[in-house]
């Protein structure tokens, strides 16, 4: 069990009489996407959420690489290497592309408690920065303010702004969400690339994009793991096939 | 690029004039003039403070003329007793600028420490309601204690000394004022470019993503509350030296008001709008408070233009957009 990253106990969380994260556990292990499929209204953003740190858990823990993080800030499981995209994408409009990624950086050497060194003349955090946006093909937009972006070029600063967080592990939400078909197949190419430095768990609704990168999949229905297994196991359990892809079939 | 040099240039400008006709003042032996450029200054002082909490952190503090007051009471205080020879918290009064200075920092700095810790839990129209809180209470604190005056106010005999000038004359006064306004603005300037910067400006615009890069949002944004309030605190001593009175008008909610007005007609987060703000404020003062007393009326105009048709103030109309780089 060394090799696991990321592990959810017993994650539950309440809102009223709704549960919608109900006794979910999971490991993320070292190399791996884990994808975590399910239908709209399944508890995947409440479960992003208690993963992330946003959301308190009513029970259960979370850990990464052997250490309880549960009490532990958005901020604080950041620093810590728990690096998250978001569904809709979050970044710091009035800062360039190149400044979005220097933020993260900066903030992964440690403090921000910096009062009079400029920030432009920081070589490191400059090279860096370009270096990462160039491994995500942003070297072109480097100084483009991320509210001028286009919705594809904003997918992937995400991942740039992850990728500088020094990461254990990625939590990524929806990252294909709007690509298109080009976009949605270069961001699998590189992926796939990407889990050989930290390992991944990646909640999507493009199915296809799902089984052609995941190792492993958990399927969330009504805030419960009703399954979990290899890409085939999924595929082939009755179970999922009535509560999900059924009903995608039909859509 | 474009908008850079030219916001650098207005900003040269705004520095020389400000230096320019006071000097004339001096030649021409026009006092009046000058001390209009000391109170300028001194309230763009207080402006800059404001700024960093209002303009890179996004925090609209309705009650900065708390530490404007308590920089101001700091002065005051300092000379009643350096006057009197009497002793102040086991301490002697001093009638020098540089030590009251660095108290009223650091009790301002305390003040907006406690403010902040309590009021950044909130946010929105909660914290301008409970930073205006506080500072009513400083208002009212100060009106009801008769030790320095209460309603009436404290006045300064003597202003106080700074090394190797005489602060009774006019130019000399200005020209501390302006000195300490210059290096005000250099820290601002290096605070914003600095990492600490970075962090205050995208927390402003994004606390959730601060927060997923692993920026604690609270810490900085009470850091920079201090910092501002302090900045303030320096200006309010100021003030009191140069119209040689304190009162708790200083502490008044229309004074926390003004220093808003000052930095949105300059522009919010440009360096140098607090000095543009409280350039055209004290201009308005003089100019149409000289034709007619409903001269806010027309104040409130322009402001409403700003609000409206210029939201970056008028360096954000002369050299445009900001650009964080």
């Amino acid at each position: 069990m060394d090799d696991v990253v990321l592990e959810l106990r017993g994650m539950c969380r309440s809102f009223g009489a709704l549960k919608a994260t109900d006794d979910v556990s999971l490991t993320l292990r070292h190399g791996e996407v884990h994808a975590l499929i399910g239908p709209n209204g399944a508890g995947k953003s409440t479960l992003m959420g208690l993963i992330s740190g946003r959301t308190t858990p009513d029970a259960g823990s979370v850990w990464l690489a052997g250490q309880d993080i549960t009490g532990l800030s958005v901020a604080q499981r950041a620093r810590l290497g728990l690096a998250r995209s978001f569904q809709v994408s979050s970044l710091i409009p009035e800062y360039s592309a190149l400044r979005n990624v220097m933020l993260a950086l900066q903030a992964g050497e440690g403090h921000s408690y910096r009062f009079l060194r400029p920030v432009v003349f920081d070589r490191t955090l400059q090279r860096v920065g370009r270096d990462i946006l160039d491994r995500v093909g942003l070297a072109a937009r480097a100084s483009v303010d991320a509210a001028f972006l286009s919705h594809g070029e904003r997918r992937l600063l995400e991942i740039a702004v992850a990728l500088a967080m020094k990461p254990q592990c990625f939590l990524l939400d929806e990252p294909m969400a709007g690509l298109g078909v080009e976009g949605t197949a270069r961001l699998i190419t590189f992926l796939q690339g990407l889990k050989q430095q930290a390992p991944i768990l990646l909640v999507e609704h493009d199915m296809d994009a799902v089984f052609r990168l995941a190792d492993r999949i958990s399927v969330l229905v009504y805030g419960r793991i009703i399954a979990s297994g290899t890409v085939a196991e999924i595929r082939a359990n009755p179970l999922v096939r009535a509560a999900y892809l059924g009903e995608e079939s039909t859509q | 690029m474009d908008n850079a040099r030219k916001e650098w240039g207005l900003n040269a400008i705004l520095a020389l004039v400000l230096f320019a006709v006071p000097l004339w003042a001096w030649l021409a032996n026009e006092p009046f003039i000058i001390t209009l450029a000391t109170r300028v200054a001194i309230l763009a002082i207080a402006a800059v403070g404001l700024n960093i909490a209002l303009g890179l952190g996004g925090m609209v503090s309705f009650g900065h003329a708390l530490y404007l007051g308590l920089g101001g009471y700091v002065a005051g205080i300092a000379a009643h007793h350096a006057f009197n020879g009497t002793p102040v918290l086991g301490l002697a009064g001093t009638n020098q600028m540089l030590p009251i200075w660095a108290i009223a920092m650091l009790v301002s700095g305390a003040v907006a420490g406690v403010v902040g810790a309590l009021s950044l839990r909130t946010s929105g129209i909660f914290f301008i309601m409970i930073t205006l809180a506080f500072a009513q209470m400083g208002f009212f604190f100060a009106l009801s204690w008769p030790a320095y005056g209460g309603e009436d106010g404290l006045p300064i005999f003597m202003r106080n000394q700074f090394p190797g000038m005489n602060t009774s004359r006019p130019w000399d006064l200005f020209v501390i004022a302006y000195g300490v306004l210059m290096v005000a603005l250099l820290l601002f300037a290096l605070l914003r470019g600095a990492r600490f910067g970075a962090a205050l400006m995208a927390i402003r615009q994004n606390p959730d993503r601060a927060a997923a890069v692993g920026i604690s949002p609270f810490g900085i944004k009470l850091t920079a509350f201090v910092l501002s309030g302090m900045l303030t605190g320096l200006a309010g001593a100021m003030m009191a030296d140069l119209t040689r009175f304190v009162s708790p008008a200083m502490m008044a909610w229309t004074m926390s008001g003004e220093l808003i007005v000052i930095i949105i007609l300059g522009g919010v987060g440009r360096l140098f709008g607090p000095v543009a703000g409280a350039a055209i404020l004290v201009g308005f003062e003089v100019f149409f408070g000289g034709l007619t007393e409903h001269w806010k009326l027309w104040l409130g105009l322009v402001l409403l233009a700003v609000v409206l048709f210029a939201r970056g103030g008028l360096i954000g109309l002369i050299a445009g957009r900001a650009r964080h780089g």
